[in-house]
Formats: structure tokens, sequence, C-alpha cells
């Protein structure tokens, strides 16, 4: 079979049932409920009621399977089965909910497939995404619909050895700022400052930019600073970063800048004058950085 | 709640025992989310949350953020990078429409939860305010 003949005999199937009078295994109830909010950390329903994002369970079969699933969407799994499309992953979900649910409530269903793709190649490998959806009631009034998209794949051969995750850079120490690092270490960051003009200086460098001098003591910073400038870096991405990310120049409160992130607020929420304080954060096992939190919530 | 508000952002760290816990609560057996050898079997390096658990994480971050009296109209969402045990996922959500009527407000939330590999999940909620429901939004 041709692909565009593959492709014309599974489009075939949009249109056609994927459940036709389906019925919940069990009534909306307490329990389910209960142990639903408890692994989810999710508030329970003062009022009873099953929490709207529930929808889909009511209507799941299980461990025991899909008794009631009609055959043309088991058989448009087959056929990709058959075909090497092997795996299967949700990649979007729908819902409209129109009535709460109460326990006691007994959910029935039924579901169409709404759309066959035709083949993508995404990351996970390629296949087709195979869009279903399903209409609940309770007895004959609607309570919610249901709208699932599932891609159902030939999984990509696995990756070259370089599966590990990226690791960000680490920084170059050397004599000049190892004193600085080690200020990083014990959660202090150091400002040098010369000792012939009391000029602190960042970042940390063997003589003054000022007058010269060659020697210097440290200050430790107080912590406090505000965004002197920032940039967000959309592209490119460089491996171990996820853009978009903003990458801020700090005025500390002594008077020298630095580049860091700013934490506590998204990257397009960061402004120029915004107030913000210094913590230390493990970006990575064994990697601390000296970051500044905005003081404000945005 | 007005448009262009920002929720306070959520992290939920993302255990095997959430991964699994969440599976078997909303009843979905598939065995990439509890049985980590068979998810390797199949490509995955491991477990990963199924998408009944990240739409009901969805909702529980807008509900807890609007109060008990607020009620999700729709909840619309859309998987990238999985989360797999050990990272963290960070919600984060902005108002993108409120729309007053006689008997309390309808707000639009776009709602966006990153980890370590990039956006986890990107969603839409709409959710109803009734006037008087005694919920007091939470402002940052």
């Amino acid at each position: 079979m041709s692909d565009a003949e593959f492709q014309e005999r599974i489009k075939a199937y949009e249109g056609r049932s994927a459940v036709v009078g389906g019925v919940g295994r069990d009534p909306v109830n307490s329990p389910m409920i209960r142990h639903w909010c408890e692994a989810l950390g999710h508030p329970v329903p003062v009022d009873g009621t099953a929490p709207a994002t529930m929808l889909q369970v009511w209507t799941m079969a299980g461990l025991s399977g899909h008794g009631d699933r009609s055959g043309p969407y088991d058989e448009l799994l087959g056929i990709l089965d058959a075909a090497g499309f092997t795996a299967v992953v949700a990649t979007d979900c729908e819902q409209e909910y129109l009535r709460p649910l109460r326990p006691g409530d007994r959910i029935a269903f039924d579901a169409v497939i709404e759309s066959v793709s035709p083949r993508k190649t995404t990351k996970l490998g390629t296949g087709y995404f195979i869009t279903t959806r399903m209409d609940l009631r309770r007895g004959t009034e609607p309570v919610g619909s249901h709208r699932f998209r599932i891609l159902k794949y030939a999984p990509a051969p696995p990756q070259k050895p370089q599966k590990t995750a990226a690791k960000r850079p680490r920084p170059v120490i050397n004599r000049d700022n190892s004193g600085f690092w080690e200020g990083v270490s014990r959660h202090e960051l150091l400002i040098q400052r010369c000792t012939d003009c009391a000029t602190p200086r960042f970042p940390w460098l063997p003589g003054c930019d000022r007058c010269g001098g060659q020697g210097w003591d440290t200050v430790r910073a107080s912590g406090s600073g505000t965004v002197y400038s920032y940039v967000v870096m959309h592209h490119p991405p460089f491996p171990a970063f996820a853009p978009p990310y903003a990458v801020a120049l700090v005025e500390l409160a002594e008077g020298v800048r630095m580049v860091a992130n700013v934490s506590g607020v998204p990257y397009d929420k960061v402004r120029i004058g915004m107030a913000v304080e210094l913590e230390f954060t493990e970006v990575e096992p064994g990697l601390t950085l000296p970051v500044f939190r905005a003081k404000e919530e945005v | 709640m007005r448009t262009g508000d920002e929720l306070a952002p959520l992290r939920i760290p993302i255990t095997r025992t959430l991964i699994v816990a969440g599976a078997i609560a909303t009843r979905d057996y598939q065995d990439v989310h509890h049985d980590a050898e068979a998810a390797r079997a199949k490509g995955s390096p491991d477990i990963f949350m199924n998408i009944l658990t990240t739409n009901g994480l969805v909702g529980r971050y807008v509900t807890e953020h609007l109060g008990p009296a607020a009620e999700l109209r729709e909840v619309a969402i859309r998987l990238g990078a999985p989360n797999y045990p050990g990272d963290e996922m960070e919600l984060t959500g902005r108002v993108t429409s409120v729309e007053a009527d006689a008997d309390g407000e309808t707000a639009v939330i776009e709602v966006v939860g990153a980890n370590a590999l990039g956006q986890h999940v990107t969603g839409r909620v709409t959710v109803r305010l009734p006037r008087g429901g005694g919920h007091e939004p939470a402002r940052p």
C-alpha cells in the first residue's frame, strides 16, 4: 500500500463513532473525588461537588480496559499499530463544563473520531494525530464535552550517546577571581576594593581600573540592588538554557554592576529600576550562582 | 479581577509519587505513567505525567487562586515537554479578558507550566465568578 493509500484509509475513519452509549464504571462518588484531590494537592470542594477537571475521570475504563469502545476506534488504532505506529501520547485536552457533577450522578457518553491528521514528524517520532470528541450526559442532560488529541507514532530511534542533559557552562576560576567564587560558595557576594583609592570594582580584576593600584581588599555586598538594564534572550538557544529568559545588569547598592538572572518574576516582567535582592541558587547540582530576586511581585 | 492581572506562580515538584498517584487517581493505567521499565522500552527515559493530572493541576492552580466560589467553564490545554520525575513545574497565569454582567464576571486566564525541559503545558481557562460569591481573589 502506498503512503497516499494508507493515509486515505485512515482518513476514512473521520466522523465514525469511537464510543456509543458508554457508561461510567462508577457513578460520581466522594471517595474518588477525595483520592483525586489528595493525589493532585487540589482543594476538596466544600459543597461536595466533583472538581470540574475530573470530567474525563468518570469515563475512564481503568485497568480492565475499554469494554465499550466500538469497532472503528480500535480498528483505527490497530491499523496504526500494524503499520509500526505503536506508541501513543496525549497532546491536547479541551473540556467544557456545563454543570457541576455531584456524588450519585451517573455519567453516559458518546464519542466520535473528529479528525485524523496527515503524517507528522515530531520530536517523539513520526505519526498521526487523532482527535476525538466526547459528549457527556447525566441521563439526557448534557454535562460537558471533552476533545482529546493523541499522537499515535513510531518511536524515533534512541538518540545518540549525547543523551545526557546539557549542563551549564562552568565558571573559569583563576587566581584573579578565585576569591569571588570562594565567597559564592559561602553565599557571600564579594566586591573588590582598591586599598589605594577605595574604589570598588566588579568583576574581579588584578588592578584598580581607576588608579591602577595593585592592592585590594573585599567588601561583602549588602545584597540590595536595582535593575540597571536588561535584555531578553530569545535566540539562539544554548544548551542548558531555555529561552526566553531575561539577563539583567544589576547595579548593587555599593555602586558596581553585575550581570545576573532575575528570579521571582517572568522574563517579560523584568524592568529597569526594579528593586532586587541578592540570593544564591543552586542552578544545577554543584553549581551555585548569585541571582537577584525581584523585591515586589508584579 | 482585571485584564493583565498575573496569578502568583505555583511551583510543583514533579515526584514519582505525584506522577503515579495522579495516574491512578485519574484511572489511567497506561504503563508509561507508572512503570519505568515499560516506559524505557517505549523510548521514554522514564515514566511521565499523564494529561489528566496536568489538566487537574491547571484547574487546581486557577481554583486555588480564585477561591471556592470560582466555577471553571472551560479548560483547554496542550502538552509539550514531558513532566519527568525529579523535575519541577512552575505554573504562571495571566488574565487576558474579563467580561462583567449582572450576575458576576467571566474571565479567561492563560496558563503556562514550565519545567527544566521547556513548556510542559500551555492552556486557557475560562472561569466564572458569581457576584457576591464571597471570593477574595488573592492579589500578588
